[in-house]
């Protein structure tokens, strides 16, 4: 193919809008090298192979891929609530404390001898309730999501704790087995060796809905606002777009999605305690970051969100593989995180 | 007959006056240059048409029918499209996405509705084409002139039948070849009979563009004749107080 004379280019500008707005502004592949996601991906992958050439026998496992994608998968479950509370220029500092309150709230009231799904209802009411009050005072009395779920954060632990009488809860009635072999239980997909490759239920509830929480955030109105809303608050308003409703929707969103996670725990673990999901918060926000949230609104994917809690947890198998003191993890965590960030900025400076 | 009719506008915060007994009439296809000093009266006349906030006495009248405005949306609906001085643009999204944010198309499957990007970029690049504007739909807005973004809050303004387009000082902020480009998309709203009030503070562009020139004092108006018989010196005049009225 020739190169474009000068003439043809002067030529081009002065085209049909309709012809011009054929092309791509940008190509697919610097789409994706301008994309956070996909770099988290990359360090995900050199990160899989480094530690399977090391420890062969014992990382690239069917074993091993199983309690990998379970532990990150309650992180990462709250990690699709974050996100959306992130994109609108919020956060919700309180989502391991209601991950507490609720997995204790479903906890309680199945030892009280309730059925497998009152307490799963209870659970999700618990959560959303929390948010819903976060949600409140951040949209309806304009006071900072910063210091409103830091309180909540707060509040939440305490309640946990008066509300299991500070004790660890297993002593489910009569709907335990149900109970436990929702969150416990996997399912098994055929693999390429002809076998099946076992997946914890845990994963299989983030991949679901990781899935539609991609769609709901790319193909309707209600995830095109809250990019709007974070983008700039003030003209959303002035389009008309409720702001403060889907503020509050959003809120109750993250307290759902971390109250979700807590039940799904509690059943694989078989128990509750009020010590469950403390520095929640920094892995659900850490996981959004890296995978390329901008904590100043407007910027943000399930799928980075996704990558990133896989990251996180990645990070603390290798370092287990390669023999490393697991002392060191949030260490790693942290850097992770300012390293997130400073490419987010490198980035933009390019651009702009 | 008047497509907007102000009878006897009236507007107190508190004890403070903003407007008294202001009239005004817009002809369609009329651009009207709005003008005063700060804290003339300019903002709050004009928030009181796009219905913003109700007028404390007076009438607003839409094709000689009576309104009574109480949110941007009321008057919305009887065609009374605002361009907001920042343009109230989200940089993170798209042309299209902007020019339909809060009136998306969306097609149904089954019980969800889905945005239509495809009508939605396709429906923005007409309106672009129609502005003349080089706009494309699938661009950020961080990434526009300051030409390319007011096309963009303008196009936002065609996306109904509107029949009255405010501009709050669109040329306020852009650079010189950016304010001829803007001049021309008001040519363009003029020529489809579409009637614009502009509110600049630049002499200039208001006789470059407008057909009839209003001047606001202190609440009051104190001026309201066509471009052709007054001249900038005249108006400048008016707008601080050294010629009493005209």
């Amino acid at each position: 193919m020739q190169a474009p004379t000068p003439a043809d280019t002067t030529r081009r500008s002065s085209v049909e809008i309709s012809d011009v707005t054929g092309l791509r502004e940008t190509t697919y592949w610097q789409a994706t090298v301008a994309n956070q996601a996909f770099w988290v991906t990359v360090t995900v992958i050199l990160l899989c192979l480094a530690t399977a050439y090391y420890q062969p026998d014992t990382f690239a496992t069917k074993g091993n891929f199983f309690n990998i994608t379970r532990n990150f998968a309650a992180i990462g479950i709250m990690a699709m609530g974050m996100t959306c509370v992130i994109i609108t220029g919020g956060i919700d500092l309180s989502v391991g404390s209601v991950m507490a309150l609720a997995a204790v709230v479903a906890a309680r009231i199945m030892e009280s001898g309730f059925e497998w799904y009152v307490a799963f209802i209870a659970g999700l009411l618990a959560g959303a309730a929390a948010g819903a009050v976060n949600g409140s005072l951040i949209a309806y009395v304009k006071l900072p999501p910063f210091v409103v779920t830091l309180g909540m954060l707060s509040i939440a632990r305490s309640a946990a704790i008066v509300l299991s009488e500070n004790r660890v809860i297993y002593q489910f009635g009569p709907g335990a087995e149900t109970f436990k072999a929702i969150g416990g239980g996997q399912v098994s997909v055929p693999w390429i060796d002809g076998g099946i490759l076992p997946l914890s239920n845990l994963f299989v509830v983030l991949v679901v809905l990781a899935v539609v929480m991609s769609i709901v955030l790319k193909f309707t109105a209600w995830g095109r606002y809250l990019f709007a809303i974070g983008g700039n608050e003030h003209a959303a308003r002035l389009t008309g777009i409720p702001v403060d409703r889907i503020k509050l929707q959003v809120y109750i969103l993250a307290g759902t999605t971390a109250a979700l996670a807590a039940i799904m725990s509690v059943g694989y673990m078989g128990s509750a305690s009020n010590g469950m999901g403390r520095m929640y918060e920094l892995y659900v926000i850490a996981a959004t970051v890296i995978g390329g949230a901008n904590l100043m609104g407007g910027k943000g994917s399930i799928y980075g969100a996704f990558i990133g809690a896989a990251l996180i947890f990645l990070i603390r198998n290798s370092l287990i593989m390669f023999g490393v003191d697991a002392n060191w993890y949030d260490f790693f965590v942290g850097l992770f995180i300012i390293l997130a960030v400073l490419l987010e900025r490198l980035r933009s400076r390019q651009q702009g | 007959m008047a497509v907007l009719e102000l009878a006897g506008i009236a507007k107190h915060f508190g004890a403070i006056e903003a407007l008294r007994g202001v009239d005004l009439a817009l002809e369609p296809g009329e651009v009207l240059g709005l003008m005063g000093d700060n804290g003339a009266g300019k903002s709050t006349l004009v928030k009181i048409i796009a219905g913003n906030f109700p007028p404390s006495e007076g009438a607003i009248r839409v094709d000689g029918a009576e309104h009574h405005f109480h949110k941007p949306i009321d008057a919305r609906r009887q065609g009374i499209e605002i361009v907001y001085q920042d343009l109230a643009l989200c940089d993170n999204l798209t042309a299209a996405d902007n020019v339909f944010l809060g009136r998306e198309i969306r097609h149904s499957v089954g019980p969800f509705k889905f945005l239509n990007f495809r009508a939605m970029i396709a429906r923005a690049a007409e309106l672009f084409g129609e502005l003349k504007s080089e706009t494309r739909p699938r661009d950020l807005v961080k990434q526009m002139s300051g030409g390319q973004r007011q096309a963009v809050a303008i196009a936002r303004t065609r996306l109904t039948e509107s029949k009255i387009v405010l501009m709050d000082e669109p040329t306020a902020a852009i650079s010189v070849r950016q304010v001829h480009e803007v001049l021309e998309l008001i040519r363009r709203l003029k020529d489809t009979g579409i009637a614009v009030i502009l509110i600049s503070h630049r002499m200039p562009d208001v006789f470059a563009v407008c057909d009839r020139v209003a001047v606001l004092r202190r609440g009051t108006k104190v001026a309201d004749k066509r471009v052709a018989d007054s001249s900038p010196e005249e108006i400048t005049g008016l707008i601080t107080g050294a010629i009493e009225y005209a």
